[in-house]
């Protein structure tokens, strides 16, 4: 459970008005009509840089050079999309029922990383309602949402937060003001609690009773005052994920559960290369004639095939017989593009330090090269789609369905508004479906067959011809002197990642396609996410994409996990130099006072510096994301080198104004699978343009045995107005801890990660899906059934 | 194409499907028993899994199984109970009550899987070390293993009344 205090601490008044915006409806509708103006959120933009800042018995030599404020200290990446939800936020409603049960169709997509529960408890706390008095829905694609129909980058309670705050105080407000009318008495001697409203003399009216009373006539701009973040109580405590009970029970429905009429499984054979497109497909006939099967399609992705159960569409899809192209990755093996991203390294670039004597410089030199690795999501690419001449309906896990719907409009040639886009819960993203290929699959094929599809990936196809984390090398160097880092440099020389079809909508989409849009987005995307969080002099960090055409989409933490954990593993490697401690040196050349706070807490609960046996040890790590923060220290038993484990890990995580304590716990053990993945064992190894592995085994996925049997979280208490992003920062919050251990471990700097890639040697022909026969249900319990 | 018959949470079903058809699409695309998921069809992630018990509709020496690799040939003659099927009507399982108040599920696609194999798992073992838990291979892509080890203790001090 995670451990936050049970009151606030160091709460501010600072109660802000705010417009609201009351819709004309039968019922109350509000919504929040925002002023435009920058973010709040700046505050971390100070110079912490105190020399020898250790505190008390601290090493006093150490004597850290400030560093200037990166791009993302000043503006990230949540900072702009609040920024491009502004003007429509006054969209974002939620509606009193005459029920009395709110309701919010949330535009957002739902994988399960708790943001329907956090919404949800942000309504309840400031209408004074029930917690399940408030009904959470995914909305379907809205184009006039603009750009506010985006999940990602760990934006969502950032981007609702003063939007679904605003109109639910608007909601309270004019409950309140119907009773106060219907009773002839002032709004202020009126009180409400769980959706009733009372007064005196035992008077009391329900927010169901109220609503139509309380609607608008007209649309009108309303100044309302949110209650101060101080006045939650629901905010802040730990509270289970409102699907819970559905999800243990089998009940929760995902797109491939849905009962939609006709449509019938149907799955696509492949290019044996990435990006291969269909050339001829031989057999139409035979694939025809097999059992189960009911159409074919042959389609530039391939060749589809509908049938009755998804098991005969497998058998088929392994019949076809079909020829593609060589694609543009053709021939391409992981030696070659790491070869290329070395190559197109920017070069290092130390700038002259006036007044240091060469002789005292020392230079501290790093260089990795991190794998491709796939989302692999548990539910794979996955949509429903319905295509008729006149209309065409679709279902899937979306991210961005308002350029899903828009794609699929260009795709069909039908009007925008004769397509209906409904987002489905996800079973898992990890970025993956912030692209819509299995919806935009879906509706072609449905088109050619005339018929309602429900599309599913094999898992060989999600691990081969889905999208990844582009594999990238990384060159640092520190210049150092004496107790002091004068300069670090970082470079990235990365496989271009397909960030995300633009703002979500076409219009930026097609900003996105145009030639360099994508490099435009990317160094935006970098720049507004990665920052170095120590005083380490002149910091350049730089990323530079090469056009090499894999199949790539941000993956949980985007370009952090990597550039993080690395220079995590440079402040160790300069911390030794220095002949520091890892703690005492980070404590001293961290810039904020935050991320100091969190690493002594995980060093205390931790127990930093304990006696460990040979082969293994603690790592420690510090890290800032998404304006929140985290700290790691994690244990490494690497006593046997082709099995590391981490066996314990303690996270600190800041997430300024913690919304749910209990979410972001959780969000922080999954990060931490992931960071143990990318960094032991995870990858997508290219061998002549198609990755290796055929599926989870040859993967390399985190199992309950490589994940440690002891963790502790520590939510921080609310220390602020805003809610941080907290998903994201899962894994670099936790990366680095692991790697130090690793490193300190086995006493060795490992060159590539995943440090123990699974070998692999023979695995399902290029193309081809696996299937496996795993004989009689056994007679007993095994753990291997 | 053959006759199968078998019986799921309690109901007999008869199916007229290749033998070689695996069961997880028999649940799914011609029962519509659509709780246990795909994730792979290949034997390794296991959110297919179900249980083999001895008499219809009970949890008797449950048995989990990897329904998207065993053909429906394997199952005809046999008892099954899928996620849908742990319950007795609205009395939840102990494994329930402990996945509930753990907070296991983040996205939730492996879970019904998850909390089939702790069944199977605490019936044969009531009382799982650390070590026993590490055994297991069923994957939770969202990393929710250390609640999955949480809740698998807790629910294994329920159902020995401790």
């Amino acid at each position: 459970m995670p451990e936050t205090p049970a009151g606030f601490t160091a709460a501010r008044h600072s109660r802000r008005r705010f417009l609201g915006y009351l819709v004309a409806a039968p019922v109350l509708v509000t919504a929040a009509q925002l002023e435009l103006r920058l973010p709040a959120g700046a505050k971390s933009l100070r110079l912490a840089g105190s020399p020898g800042a250790a505190g008390a018995g601290g090493p006093s030599a150490m004597t850290p050079v400030a560093s200037a404020p990166q791009v993302a200290d000043i503006v990230d990446l949540g900072d702009l999309l609040i920024l491009a939800c502004l003007p429509t936020d006054y969209m974002i409603k939620v509606t009193v029922q005459t029920d009395g049960t709110v309701l919010f169709d949330m535009p957002r997509e739902e994988n399960g990383q708790g943001i329907s529960t956090g919404v949800a408890m942000l309504i309840a706390d400031e209408m004074d309602v029930a917690l399940d008095a408030v009904v959470v829905t995914l909305a379907d694609a809205q184009p006039s949402l603009l750009f506010n129909q985006i999940t990602g980058g760990s934006s969502s309670m950032r981007t609702l937060y003063q939007p679904v705050r605003t109109a639910a105080a608007l909601a309270r407000q004019r409950l309140v003001g119907a009773a106060a009318r219907e009773w002839g008495l002032p709004a202020g001697s009126l009180t409400v609690s769980e959706g009733v409203v009372r007064g005196p003399a035992g008077r009391s009216a329900t927010f169901g009773e109220l609503s139509p009373l309380a609607a608008g006539s007209r649309d009108a701009a309303v100044q309302v005052t949110p209650k101060d973040p101080s006045e939650y109580k629901l905010v802040g405590t730990p509270v289970p994920q409102r699907s819970a009970l559905d999800i243990v029970t089998g009940r929760q429905l995902y797109a491939t559960d849905l009962d939609i009429p006709d449509a019938k499984p149907t799955m696509v054979r492949r290019a044996p290369t990435q990006r291969g497109a269909l050339v001829g497909f031989a057999n139409p006939d035979a694939v025809k004639a097999m059992p189960g099967i009911l159409d074919v399609a042959a389609l530039p992705f391939g060749v589809a095939v509908r049938g009755e159960t998804f098991g005969q569409v497998m058998d088929a899809v392994n019949a076809v017989e079909a020829t593609f192209t060589a694609g543009p990755v053709a021939g391409l093996d992981d030696e070659a593009i790491f070869e290329q991203l070395k190559a197109a390294a920017v070069p290092l670039a130390v700038p002259d330090v006036p007044g240091v004597d060469a002789a005292q410089l020392r230079s501290i030199d790093l260089e990795f090269e991190w794998s491709y690795v796939n989302h692999a999501p548990l539910e794979p690419n996955v949509a429903i789609a319905d295509v008729r001449p006149d209309r065409a309906e679709i279902w899937g896990p979306l991210q961005n369905p308002i350029v899903t719907l828009q794609e699929i409009a260009a795709a069909t040639g039908l009007k925008q508004s004769a397509v209906t886009v409904h987002v489905t819960r996800g079973g898992g993203s990890f970025g993956r479906t912030l692209w819509f290929d299995a919806a935009l699959e879906a509706a072609q094929i449905s088109k050619a067959m005339g018929k309602p599809v429900k599309l599913m990936w094999h898992r060989t196809n999600d691990m081969r011809q889905s999208r990844g984390h582009p594999p990238t090398y990384h060159r640092l160097r520190a210049n150092i002197a004496g107790g002091s880092v004068l300069s670090y440099e970082h470079r990235v020389s990365a496989v271009q990642t397909a960030v995300n079809p633009g703002l979500g909508e076409a219009m930026s989409y097609a900003a996105y396609r145009a030639p360099y849009g994508e490099t435009g987005y990317d160094l935006t995307l970098f720049n507004t996410t990665v920052t170095c969080p120590y005083n380490f002099g002149v910091v350049t960090e730089v990323l530079d994409e090469l056009d090499i055409r894999l199949w790539t989409s941000s993956w949980r933490s985007v370009y952090s996990y990597d550039t993080r954990c690395s220079e995590e593993i440079m402040v160790d490697q300069i911390a030794a130099a220095m002949g520091q401690d890892p703690l005492a040196f980070r404590l001293a050349f961290l810039k904020d006072d935050r991320m100091k706070a969190l690493l002594e807490k995980v060093a205390e609960e931790g127990d930093w510096g304990r006696t460990m046996p040979a082969g293994t040890a603690q790592g420690l790590c510090a890290n800032s994301r998404d304006r929140g923060y985290g700290a790691c220290l994690a244990e490494v038993d690497a006593t046997d080198p082709a099995n590391p484990r981490v066996t314990r890990a303690v996270i600190a995580v800041d997430a300024v104004l913690p919304v749910n304590p209990m979410s972001i716990e959780a969000q922080q053990i999954g990060g931490l699978s992931d960071a143990i993945s990318v960094v032991f064992s995870a990858s997508n190894p290219m061998r002549d343009g198609l990755p290796v592995p055929d599926g989870w085994d040859q993967f390399g996925q985190t199992r309950q045995g490589q994940y440690p049997m002891e963790v502790k979280v520590f939510v921080m208490p609310r220390d602020g107005d805003l809610p941080a992003g907290i998903g994201e920062s899962g894994v670099p919050n936790t990366a680095g801890a692991i790697a130090n251990a690793y490193i300190r471990a086995t006493g060795k700097v490992p060159a590539r990660f995943p440090v123990n890639p699974v070998t692999i040697t023979d695995t399902t022909p290029a193309g081809q899906i696996a299937t496996q026969d795993s004989g009689p249900i056994p007679g007993r319990f095994r753990y291997d059934y | 194409m053959t006759h199968y018959s078998f019986n799921v949470n309690g109901t007999d079903y008869t199916v007229d499907v290749p033998g070689d058809l695996r069961f997880l699409w028999v649940l799914r695309d011609v029962l519509g028993l659509t709780g246990t998921k795909y994730g792979c069809g290949m034997h390794e992630c296991r959110a297919c899994t179900a249980l083999a018990v001895d008499e219809p509709g009970s949890t008797l020496n449950p048995i989990p199984f990897a329904t998207c690799s065993t053909p429906v040939s394997d199952v005809a003659g046999r008892n099954v109970i899928t996620i849908e099927g742990l319950a007795h009507g609205d009395q939840l399982s102990p494994v329930h009550q402990a996945w509930l108040e753990v907070d296991v599920p983040q996205c939730g696609y492996c879970q019904g899987g998850q909390i089939l194999c702790a069944t199977g798992l605490l019936a044969a073992n009531p009382n799982p070390t650390d070590a026993d838990i590490d055994q297991i291979l069923n994957i939770c892509r969202c990393g929710t293993y250390y609640r999955i080890r949480e809740a698998i203790k807790l629910a294994a001090k329920k159902i020995n009344g401790a």
